[in-house]
């Protein structure tokens, strides 16, 4: 007799991608690597003024060239779209005004793109320019035009929000330490090395097909069947693979709505492909965010208050900007005990490319702020930053102040992991003049709990098909994009068949062949979709365990799935009990003579949580994750370098679904935080941005990149798929601030203001030796 | 007007002849008529090394490389990299390391690897950062791309 060996859960293992050896083959198709017989490329005219009024625009020259097929203006797609419904403010191209330099103005298709150049080039534009709002300061003055005045009441604010619990000022009043600061966050963004591209089609039944490099295929799908006036149901929208995103294709884009459009105007297939530097008007990045923040602390450490304003200077459109006012202030009640809180936020217009959602969307600024400020209590007060933090933390099953039920919380065991590894509490303030170590910490969310768009439908469903060959398909409308998705979903599956997540067939981004999944922000796939999986295939693998029972005339509690198979017959894994089993195959033609056709659909809708506060629309979450990590700098007085040697770092994503993936996403937030940290800024002169290209763009090449060394926390959170959180987003809003406490540990100073940049740091260098300090 | 020429060449050991016109880029070439699209384009200016492919055994950026100056070349892409028996071990280690997470970069990475592997087995740390230090990857933070480097050199190292 045969021992059973289970196949090996998949869950937990370092293992590569089902989908991995296409991206190391280079045959993952992304959208510019499609092409359709008798496509036609577009280009854009785009405004050279960060306000204008367009006077006239003439085609005629450019319409007249050899090989110019046609071109569209904003008078022709008037209806204004955004993901957020009390936003709506943008167009695919300028409607009667401008409002950042960059903005697409026409756009025009030809045989070529070198043709589409060409007759870009020869548009004339018409403006009567209008004095541009550029800063914080040009956006909160009542006297600077308005650069949208479509709302009731015009002006450069987008939102206000301002929300308050306990009682601060009580709080104030009993700290031993009060500290209150400014801090300004920069600009900085995506640099994803795909370019935003779209490919439109007319079918021959009059319907069309959108191939986007989306990250958001059901937000793209609804707007622009809106924006074009079509049905929802006649529009295809088709994510194939996208090079990464990192927030920075959750809008729709003018390359969605002008390929489209011209599509149909044209009667030819039409393919955008951004340029390099069309990326960077595109942008929708991190909000250069100016910060006030004043804390009170107990003489043990305790948090008594905590006040914070937040200006976010938000460029000339929406975007996710409404969401961004309230992430800007709902998530400092984590992870430290906060009993009396306060917030204003003010989400602000100017003549710039739109700002958005970048990775850690609007809580990477303040959490900046935040555990600089702990720092800088735990040296008023003579206590250990670990410690102060440590006797701060909340305890699981807790509601916060402002409302937000936390499950699951890790944040103790990633603080003592870092702290450990790092030697932290020995090594600090020990590594002589121009090395540090610093510790800061974070929490964030794992998608929101209520939808942007009112509804009362799943915000993930996922489709499970088994059929007789044994081949199981799952379909989600979700969006990979590198992070793992398809995996995620296929090892979640397999684990409940005994499969391998390579047996599993993953069909995703398509909204005709998938169910809707509301898309990949704010770090809800693996929450969400891995929830609507398991939803989808356990009553699937009820009806494999009935059926195999009544065969085997066992009771059904006796199945398992995953027993090895007979290597004679080379069979693969088989289901049944320690006595008797069936092939897989077998197991699903049993099943399927019973129950017939193995299909079903599950879905996942957020717990209904009611809140004290009804105001706490956008921020509450159906569960958290934390991180804690340690950087380790070396300062260069002469020079003024700052170079990020090693970072540890721990992050609770509740269970680790593929070792490998929560490892390399957690990598990647500690790059992309250190970007943040040392050399990243999108700047401007006058509206101009200084830097568009990938030479002059400073993100961390291999040399500037730290040796990180991660540390998954498992807290198993009991709403989450098999205990699963986030693992791609949170872990980047603690490097920043982690970095500025090291540089402190090493120089003495304290810098409010990233990117520290060797300017930076000389200047506070100088400041410091003028006023005769160290 | 500078006219079109033939260009002759072989793409992964194939003999290649097709008319291109004199600004074009290898880049153009390989993913227009050849359809090679594994050749990634980031930046069109040579900024982020996506768009890497060997032309007579060494690396070069496709898409600031003129097609007519690779007349009589070998040229070599991602899609001849691996053989009917599997792929190389530099991509199978990316691979067992999910080092392409989005994988617009890799292509780009193995060929600039490809390269460091034939030219110098035994590239030390500094000269592996080096090779590395003229492809950008926005998603992994370059650690598991490091992780799957020193396992195919390895790998590289037992082979010859």
């Amino acid at each position: 007799m045969r021992q059973p060996e289970p196949v090996p859960s998949p869950i937990g293992a370092y293992a590569r991608k089902i989908d991995g050896r296409e991206r190391i083959a280079g045959r993952a198709q992304f959208v510019a690597d499609l092409t359709v017989p008798r496509m036609a490329h577009a280009k854009f005219v785009r405004s050279p003024h960060p306000h204008a009024r367009i006077v006239a625009i003439h085609l005629d020259a450019a319409l007249a060239l050899p090989g110019v097929f046609g071109a569209c203006i904003g008078e022709e797609l008037p209806k204004r779209y955004g993901v957020i419904p009390v936003a709506q403010d943008e167009t695919a191209l300028a409607l009667g005004k401008v409002r950042y330099i960059g903005e697409p103005v026409v756009c025009i298709a030809a045989v070529d793109e070198e043709t589409a150049h060409r007759a870009c080039a020869a548009v004339r534009v018409d403006y009567e320019v209008l004095p541009p709002v550029l800063t914080i300061e040009d956006a909160l003055d009542a006297s600077k035009p308005v650069i949208h005045d479509y709302a009731r009441k015009p002006s450069n604010v987008l939102r206000r929000v301002h929300q308050a619990y306990g009682n601060v000022d009580a709080g104030f009043a009993a700290a031993e330490v009060v500290i209150e600061e400014e801090y300004v966050y920069p600009g900085s963004t995506h640099a994803a090395l795909e370019s935003h591209a779209a490919l439109a089609q007319v079918e021959p039944d009059g319907k069309l097909t959108l191939w986007s490099s989306t990250q958001n295929p059901h937000y793209v799908h609804r707007d622009v069947a809106r924006v074009l006036g079509l049905r929802e149901q006649d529009v295809r929208l088709i994510k194939p693979a996208v090079g990464a995103g990192y927030g920075g294709k959750c809008d729709p884009f003018c390359t969605d709505i002008c390929s489209a459009y011209l599509a149909r105007k044209l009667g030819r297939p039409v393919r955008i492909v951004l340029e390099r530097e069309e990326v960077f008007y595109a942008h929708r990045g991190r909000h250069p965010t100016r910060l006030w923040l004043k804390m009170g602390f107990s003489a043990a450490g305790d948090i008594t208050a905590i006040d914070f304003k937040a200006w976010a200077d938000g460029g000339a459109y929406a975007s996710y900007g409404v969401v961004t006012s309230y992430y800007l202030g709902v998530f400092m009640t984590l992870p430290y005990r906060v009993e009396n809180y306060r917030f204003e936020s003010h989400r602000l217009y100017t003549n710039k490319p739109p700002c958005g959602p970048k990775r850690g969307h609007g809580a990477i600024q303040p959490r900046f702020a935040l555990e600089a400020h702990l720092d800088k209590a735990a040296a008023r007060l003579g206590l250990d930053p670990a410690e102060l933090r440590r006797r701060n933390c909340i305890e699981p099953n807790t509601e916060t102040c402002n409302g937000l039920r936390v499950t699951s919380v890790g944040i103790r065991e990633c603080i003592d992991a870092v702290v450990k590894a790092s030697g932290y509490e020995t090594r600090r303030g020990t590594l002589g003049p121009g090395r540090g170590l610093g510790l800061a910490a974070s929490a964030y969310m794992c998608g929101a709990l209520h939808p942007v768009y009112q509804n009362e439908m799943p915000h993930s469903a996922v489709q499970v098909k088994i059929d007789r060959s044994g081949e199981v398909v799952v379909s989600a409308g979700t969006a990979d994009i590198g992070q793992g998705s398809n995996h995620m979903l296929a090892g979640l599956v397999a684990a409940e068949l005994g499969l391998h997540p390579e047996d599993i067939r993953v069909i995703e981004g398509d909204t005709s062949l998938t169910p809707v999944d509301l898309g990949s922000y704010s770090s809800r796939v693996t929450f969400m979709a891995g929830n609507a999986a398991l939803a989808g295939v356990r009553p699937l693998r009820a009806k494999i365990v009935e059926a195999v029972a009544a065969k085997l005339g066992c009771a059904p509690e006796e199945v398992r799935f995953g027993l090895a198979g007979h290597p004679e017959r080379g069979d693969g894994p088989r289901v049944g009990t320690e006595t008797s089993d069936v092939s897989w195959v077998d197991a699903v033609w049993l099943a399927e003579e019973r129950f017939g056709p193995l299909i079903h659909a599950g879905g996942y809708t957020p717990p209904k949580i009611g809140s004290r506060f009804r105001r706490q629309s956008v921020g509450p979450s159906p569960a958290y994750s934390f991180t804690a990590q340690v950087a380790e700098v070396a300062v260069d007085e002469e020079t003024g370098e700052v170079r990020v040697e090693k970072v540890w770092v721990a992050h609770d994503c509740g269970r680790v679904l593929n070792l490998a993936i929560v490892e390399g996403q957690i990598e990647g937030c500690v790059y992309m935080g250190v970007g943040e940290a040392v050399s990243e800024e999108q700047a401007y002169d006058k509206g101009l941005i200084r830097a568009p290209s990938l030479l002059e763009y400073k993100v961390p090449t291999i040399h500037e990149c730290p040796e990180i060394v991660v540390f998954p926390v498992e807290s198993h959170d009991p709403e989450g798929p098999l205990g699963a959180k986030e693992a791609g987003e949170g872990p980047q809003l603690s490097t920043v601030p982690a970095i500025a406490n090291a540089i402190h540990d090493a120089t003495g100073l304290w810098l409010n203001d990233p990117p520290f940049t060797p300017e930076k740091v000389l200047r506070a260098l100088d400041r410091r030796r003028r006023s005769g300090g160290r | 007007m500078p006219t079109d020429r033939i260009l002759s060449f072989t793409v992964n050991g194939e003999p290649v002849r097709l008319l291109v016109e004199p600004a074009q880029t290898l880049l153009e070439v390989l993913r227009g008529p050849l359809r090679l699209t594994g050749t990634k384009h980031g930046c069109d200016v040579g900024d982020c090394g996506a768009c890497t492919v060997l032309v007579d055994g060494a690396p070069r950026l496709s898409c600031i490389t003129l097609a007519v100056g690779c007349e009589g070349a070998r040229v070599e892409t991602i899609e001849g990299v691996a053989t009917p028996a599997g792929p190389d071990p530099i991509q199978a280690a990316f691979d067992h390391h999910v080092a392409a997470q989005c994988g617009y970069c890799t292509p780009g990475f193995v060929m600039t690897l490809r390269h460091l592997f034939a030219e110098n087995p035994t590239a030390n740390e500094a000269e592996l950062r080096e090779a590395l230090g003229s492809n950008l990857c926005r998603c992994t933070g370059y650690t598991k791309i490091l992780t799957a480097a020193r396992e195919a050199q390895a790998i590289y190292a037992g082979k010859s």
